[in-house]
């Protein structure tokens, strides 16, 4: 009855284990892919607004052309990135469908894309599931879980018709310099290689400045899909809009999918994400007390012998359980079981990262604080 | 603003060791930060942010009372708003621009003592013009704080 392809997509071998942990009462989660944040109220009132004044219609199928002009002068202000909010960029129900549209305008069956692991968990089944195939760059921890410039130039020879980047990345919380970058697209610029590049994080990286990979030369600009959105750094993951900016050819077919399979992204919703790319202050507010928590929480795990690479943005570490030679399930199961902690094993983010676990930090300083209490507990019994 | 008080205004209870792990800089330079400012009186307090409402017969009352005055040669208002801010149970005293000058936060032990208060100490000054006192009825939000009804965030415990 189910096609072959779908079949084939292997479930997530972690399922059993999210059963657990939403059985499980009064658990302090660190397993959370979101903000703890509710979305800040000048976005909500926004919506509110919009709901009273009869919003309440379709838009157009690439999305509100005043949210897509705001996005555009968004970027040409912020990196000097110019989008034709008319042809080049779609507005989607979160970067979700952005990343299936962008995968569905550009694979036939069988081409290869390369996936950087560890990978956010959608990457390869939705390729899979679009009937590509997934090869995998497995980055290490010792080379900061950054794509090491050998092990590319090596997949590029096996002619992918795609990469996909995520920076900063979930789940490392790794990001690139404007070298770093440089340095993959001169590897990357001498294929046809479409690079889908996404950036849901940008808001959140702390130190350094965010380098869109379309803002490095023009050329890298017409390769590269670039996807975003407003629910990580705007806390507005219920409202479900993301975006994708592309050359006219590549958006342009995204919006065909888009205009048969969803017709267009919630209005309301769309409403609100143009209060969000105002919503400046509430944004660095959230910014700065996720980059305190980070201190925190990095500090602590590396104190406690779980190490973990300072991460540079969006809300996650990455720790490795070396020390302690256990498989990140079983100590995920223990540590929920015993302390009614809960982590994500990092087997579900690759198979080559059963030794480390993902810890969210978007959660309140008191709860990390108690987390670290009964984590520091744990591993003294093991 | 600086960090370490942006930190101590929303948090001023906050260990010396958290506050070293979440900014990052040592607890000898977090020391004299700390002390410079309140040498400088720059931090003046640290303090609780109390909800009366919860508390069972407490029946202290709150007025927001509005003064006009007439400024001083040399001095503006500043005097009279000293002569008028040091009786203790004046709160609060701004000098705000518009229809009146001075606004007053008091608190008192019922309304008889804010009304004894507004005629007997206030109105009687020479430079007072007038008064408009206003009681509180009930408080929605305090210094950043909503009191009356928490958010709850209705997040999945976990989530990729």
């Amino acid at each position: 009855m189910i096609a072959k392809r779908i079949k084939q997509v292997p479930p997530s071998g972690i399922r059993e284990f999210f059963d657990l942990v939403l059985g499980m009462p009064d658990v302090i989660s660190l397993g959370v892919g979101e903000p703890d944040f509710i979305t800040p109220w000048r976005i909500r009132e926004k919506a509110i607004t919009a709901l009273e004044e009869g919003f309440t219609s379709y838009t157009s199928n690439s999305g509100l052309f005043s949210l897509r002009r705001d996005i555009s002068n968004n970027f040409k202000k912020k990196y000097s990135l110019s989008y034709n909010p008319d042809k080049e960029i779609l507005i989607t129900v979160g970067v979700s469908e952005g990343f299936d549209l962008a995968l569905r305008a550009i694979l036939d069956p069988r081409d290869k894309v390369i996936v950087v692991s560890p990978y956010y968990v959608a990457y390869p089944a939705l390729v899979e599931i679009n009937s590509g195939r997934a090869i995998y760059l497995v980055t290490k921890e010792q080379e900061g879980f950054k794509i090491s410039p050998e092990a590319l130039s090596k997949l590029v020879e096996q002619k992918p018709k795609a990469i996909i980047l995520n920076y900063p990345s979930n789940p490392t919380g790794i990001t690139y310099s404007h070298q770093e970058l440089k340095e993959i697209w001169r590897i990357l610029s001498r294929k046809e290689v479409i690079i889908i590049s996404d950036e849901t994080y940008e808001e959140l990286t702390y130190e350094q400045k965010h380098v869109c990979f379309s803002s490095l030369d023009k050329k890298a600009k017409q390769q590269t899909i670039l996807l975003n959105g407003f629910s990580k750094g705007q806390a507005m993951t219920g409202f479900r809009v993301g975006f994708a900016c592309g050359n006219e050819k590549i958006i342009s077919a995204m919006t065909k999918i888009h205009s048969y399979s969803m017709l267009c992204g919630p209005i309301i919703s769309q409403i609100a994400a143009c209060e969000a790319l105002r919503a400046k202050e509430d944004i660095a507010y959230m910014r700065r007390e996720y980059k305190r928590r980070r201190n925190f929480i990095a500090e602590e795990l590396n104190r406690l012998g779980l190490f973990t690479i300072k991460p540079q943005g969006a809300f996650y570490c990455f720790s490795s359980l070396k020390k302690y030679k256990v498989n990140s399930l079983d100590f995920a199961k223990q540590l929920l079981f015993k302390e009614k902690i809960a982590v994500v094993p990092g087997r579900a983010f690759g198979k080559d990262f059963d030794s480390y676990i993902r810890i969210s930090y978007a959660n309140s300083l008191d709860n990390l604080k108690e987390a670290i209490v009964r984590i520091e507990r744990f591993l003294k019994a093991l | 603003m600086d960090e370490i008080l942006e930190i101590l205004e929303v948090n001023a209870r906050i260990s010396l060791e958290d506050l070293q792990k979440i900014t990052q800089k040592s607890k000898k330079e977090l020391n004299q930060t700390i002390k410079t400012y309140e040498k400088k009186g720059i931090i003046v307090k640290y303090k609780a942010v109390i909800n009366r409402q919860k508390i069972k017969n407490d029946s202290r009352v709150v007025a927001l009372i509005e003064v006009k005055v007439a400024p001083q040669k040399d001095v503006g208002f500043d005097l009279i708003a000293e002569r008028i801010y040091r009786f203790p149970e004046v709160k609060s005293c701004y000098l705000l621009s518009g229809t009146y000058d001075l606004l007053l936060i008091l608190e008192g032990k019922d309304i008889h003592t804010v009304a004894s208060f507004v005629s007997e100490k206030l109105s009687p000054l020479s430079q007072v013009k007038g008064t408009t006192t206003h009681f509180l009825l009930k408080k929605y939000k305090e210094d950043g704080v909503i009191l009356v009804k928490g958010e709850k965030n209705r997040r999945l415990p976990i989530t990729y």
